[in-house]
């Protein structure tokens, strides 16, 4: 008896856990797959299967595959902005005065601010006629923008918006990835007359990596599922320039009650995440530690 | 090779003085040890002479040449970490090859110089290596190496062998100083090790508290200290020391009021009765406390009324039972002030000079 018992006991401490991500993770990807099969409404009882119909009418819409072209540029230019601004600040940062901790400070701030707040903000901010931005624009004698209003300058805005969000978290983890750096290598490179744009290249970046490709991996699995911004700032809007994945999602889901057909652009979603996610952990298997 | 000069040297950090003021001259050449306590600025010292810390005042010479402006790398100085800072990025070739890259040294020379020093340090089984992956030893050769490999005027080593096991520490002191040798170069190797510094250095530094207690060769610190601190610094057992006050039978001419009388445990000899001894030395009664072989030598803790000492003897051990009377040359004494300064002119009296007047 007392061995069943133990061998049972590591369950039962795992198990409330574990029916937690069955309820909340395991059982809604399963019905989601199990709906893009099928053809709902929401309300009607009846759920007509259509085999991969779903997928291939999803494939053959020209707006599905501008969503997924948004999505992917949207992507790359965050994670490009993103980690490309957050690293020159972090080397500039990672001092100790209380200067550089208040600049610290200030541009973390952003990411405890909720997303519907921040999407408020910068409507406001970026508005053409009486916003802050065109306003500075004018000052410099620029000829004002209409950013969200304009399809050729909507998705960057909204690109702006994310990388002044996420560049305090990411300065954060840089600054920690820099500080991990022992002091006494940036010493025997000076001793070794390494200038510091060779000691940046050749040993602080190598140095830098793991911590460089955790930030490209998180920002890239963020962007990929942006929807708070798009749906408070632009509807997807102007003609769909800023409509993604998730936003597209939404509006075939919960706007036109295409149950079926959202999930299956739902199981596209999981599909790539899933993969960036794999490679993620592939990756940090194989990563270099660095001691 | 290459003499370096600290001449009023000053370091303070935030408002706390790390050394008040210094004054050393490192001869070109030679191996010298600084040596101290931990924390009393050997490391800061180095690293003031590397480039690696700006002193706050005073002026530091290289070879004549005035570098308190010369950045680190154009010093000619080469430095072994106590951690190596290896570039963990880098091959073993990569480690070297990085000073001579920096410096523009032409690739077919570049490959030549490490192939001749790992051929030296024993490397090139390991040249494709990640540090990561090679012993503490290795390790420590390729520190070594890519030091060596910039035919640097002056090598500076903080403490290198401390993260080694006993064995391989012994095995790479000896490396140490033939390397020292062969290259002829001045070397400032840092420890906290007192036997350390005996074996290796051919001039110590001792500092206490940011100042340089003395310098001198490693006999002359051992026969002629010239303070309290060197003189219960060097030797294991260390000095003993006593209140003179305390010891009834020692009476002293000369110059100087001896506040402390100290001896080296090596030179007391033990035995079971006064007889004609008092004559030759000091003799002190005591309890034996602790006896401790090591084989060649016995090492005695003897507990007095002026306090506690240790006696070393090379003799066969000591059958007296437990008391014993120690007695000490009075040429093998020697007297501080109360501050801890040596008097090297005053001398204790012989007994006989003043029996021959009752
Ligand atoms: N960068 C620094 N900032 C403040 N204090 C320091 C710094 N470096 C060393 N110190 C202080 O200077 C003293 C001497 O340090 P160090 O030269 O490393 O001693 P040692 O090498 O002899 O053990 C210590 O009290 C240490 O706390
Ligand atoms: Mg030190």
């Amino acid at each position: 008896m007392p061995s069943i018992l133990n061998r049972l006991r590591p369950y039962a401490m795992v198990a409330p856990a574990l029916v937690v991500f069955s309820l909340f993770y395991l059982y809604p990807i399963g019905y989601m797959i199990h709906l893009s099969f099928h053809e709902w409404n929401f309300i009607s009882p009846v759920k007509t299967y259509v085999g991969l119909n779903n997928y291939r009418e999803m494939l053959a819409d020209d707006t599905f595959l501008q969503v997924l072209r948004n999505s992917a540029l949207y992507t790359v230019m965050t994670v490009l902005l993103a980690t490309g601004t957050a690293l020159p600040l972090a080397i500039w940062l990672n001092r100790k005065s209380a200067f550089h901790a208040f600049v610290q400070g200030a541009i973390f701030s952003p990411h405890i601010i909720s997303l519907v707040s921040i999407s408020l903000l910068w409507s406001w901010l970026m508005d053409p006629e009486y916003g802050l931005l065109n306003g500075l624009l004018h000052l410099f004698g620029i000829s004002p923008l209409k950013w969200l209003n304009d399809p050729g300058t909507a998705l960057v805005s909204l690109v702006i918006v994310a990388v002044w969000k996420s560049l305090g978290y990411n300065t954060l983890v840089f600054i920690a990835g820099l500080q991990s750096i022992p002091p006494e290598l940036l010493e025997a490179a000076a001793l070794d007359r390494s200038k510091p744009w060779t000691t940046f290249r050749r040993l602080i970046l190598p140095m830098l990596s793991p911590t460089l490709f955790f930030l490209v991996i998180i920002n890239l699995i963020g962007s990929f599922q942006v929807f708070e911004t798009i749906a408070i700032m632009t509807q997807g809007g102007p003609i769909n320039s800023t409509n993604t994945l998730v936003y597209y999602i939404y509006e075939y889901g919960f706007r036109f009650f295409k149950i079926g057909y959202a999930s299956a652009a739902g199981v596209i979603l999981l599909i790539i995440v899933g993969t960036l996610t794999l490679i993620y952990f592939r990756l940090l298997s194989r990563r270099v530690h660095y001691r | 090779m290459a003499r370096i000069e600290l001449i009023d040297v000053v370091k303070r950090f935030k408002g706390e003085t790390v050394i008040p003021n210094l004054n050393l001259t490192i001869r070109e050449g030679s191996f010298t040890v600084l040596v101290g306590p931990s924390g009393c600025g050997k490391s800061t010292t180095l690293r003031m002479i590397a480039g690696l810390e700006r002193q706050t005042s005073g002026d530091i010479r290289i070879d004549g040449e005035l570098v308190n402006d010369t950045e680190p790398g154009k010093r000619d100085v080469a430095m072994v970490f106590q951690n190596y800072a290896l570039y963990p990025n880098m091959t073993v070739r990569g480690n070297i090859e990085f000073g001579l890259k920096n410096r523009g040294v032409p690739k077919r020379e570049r490959e030549r110089l490490i192939r001749d020093i790992c051929e030296i340090a024993g490397l090139t089984p390991y040249l494709d290596k990640k540090p990561q992956s090679l012993s503490g030893g290795q390790r420590q050769r390729v520190a070594l190496a890519r030091a060596m490999v910039k035919n640097p005027k002056v090598f500076i080593l903080d403490e290198p062998l401390s993260n080694l096991d006993a064995k391989l520490r012994g095995q790479m002191r000896t490396e140490l100083i033939e390397l020292h040798k062969r290259l002829g170069t001045t070397f400032v190797y840092v420890t906290h090790d007192q036997v350390e510094a005996m074996s290796m250095g051919d001039r110590i530094v001792v500092m206490n508290k940011g100042e340089v207690m003395q310098a001198a060769p490693p006999m002359v610190l051992y026969e002629d200290p010239d303070n309290l601190f060197t003189a219960q610094f060097i030797g294991t057992p260390p000095m003993n020391v006593l209140p003179a006050s305390r010891l009834p039978g020692l009476r002293t001419e000369g110059e100087g009021h001896a506040e402390f009388v100290g001896f080296r445990p090596e030179h007391a000899l033990l035995s079971p009765e006064t007889a004609e001894l008092t004559r030759e030395g000091l003799v002190i009664a005591g309890q034996i406390a602790t006896r401790e072989s090591l084989g060649a030598e016995q090492v005695y803790k003897l507990r007095c009324e002026a306090g506690s000492f240790f006696v070393k003897s090379f003799l066969n051990p000591y059958v007296g039972g437990d008391f014993a009377l120690a007695v000490v040359p009075f040429e093998r004494l020697y007297f501080f002030d109360r501050d801890g300064n040596r008097l090297r002119r005053l001398r204790a009296v012989r007994p006989q000079l003043a029996a021959a007047g009752v």
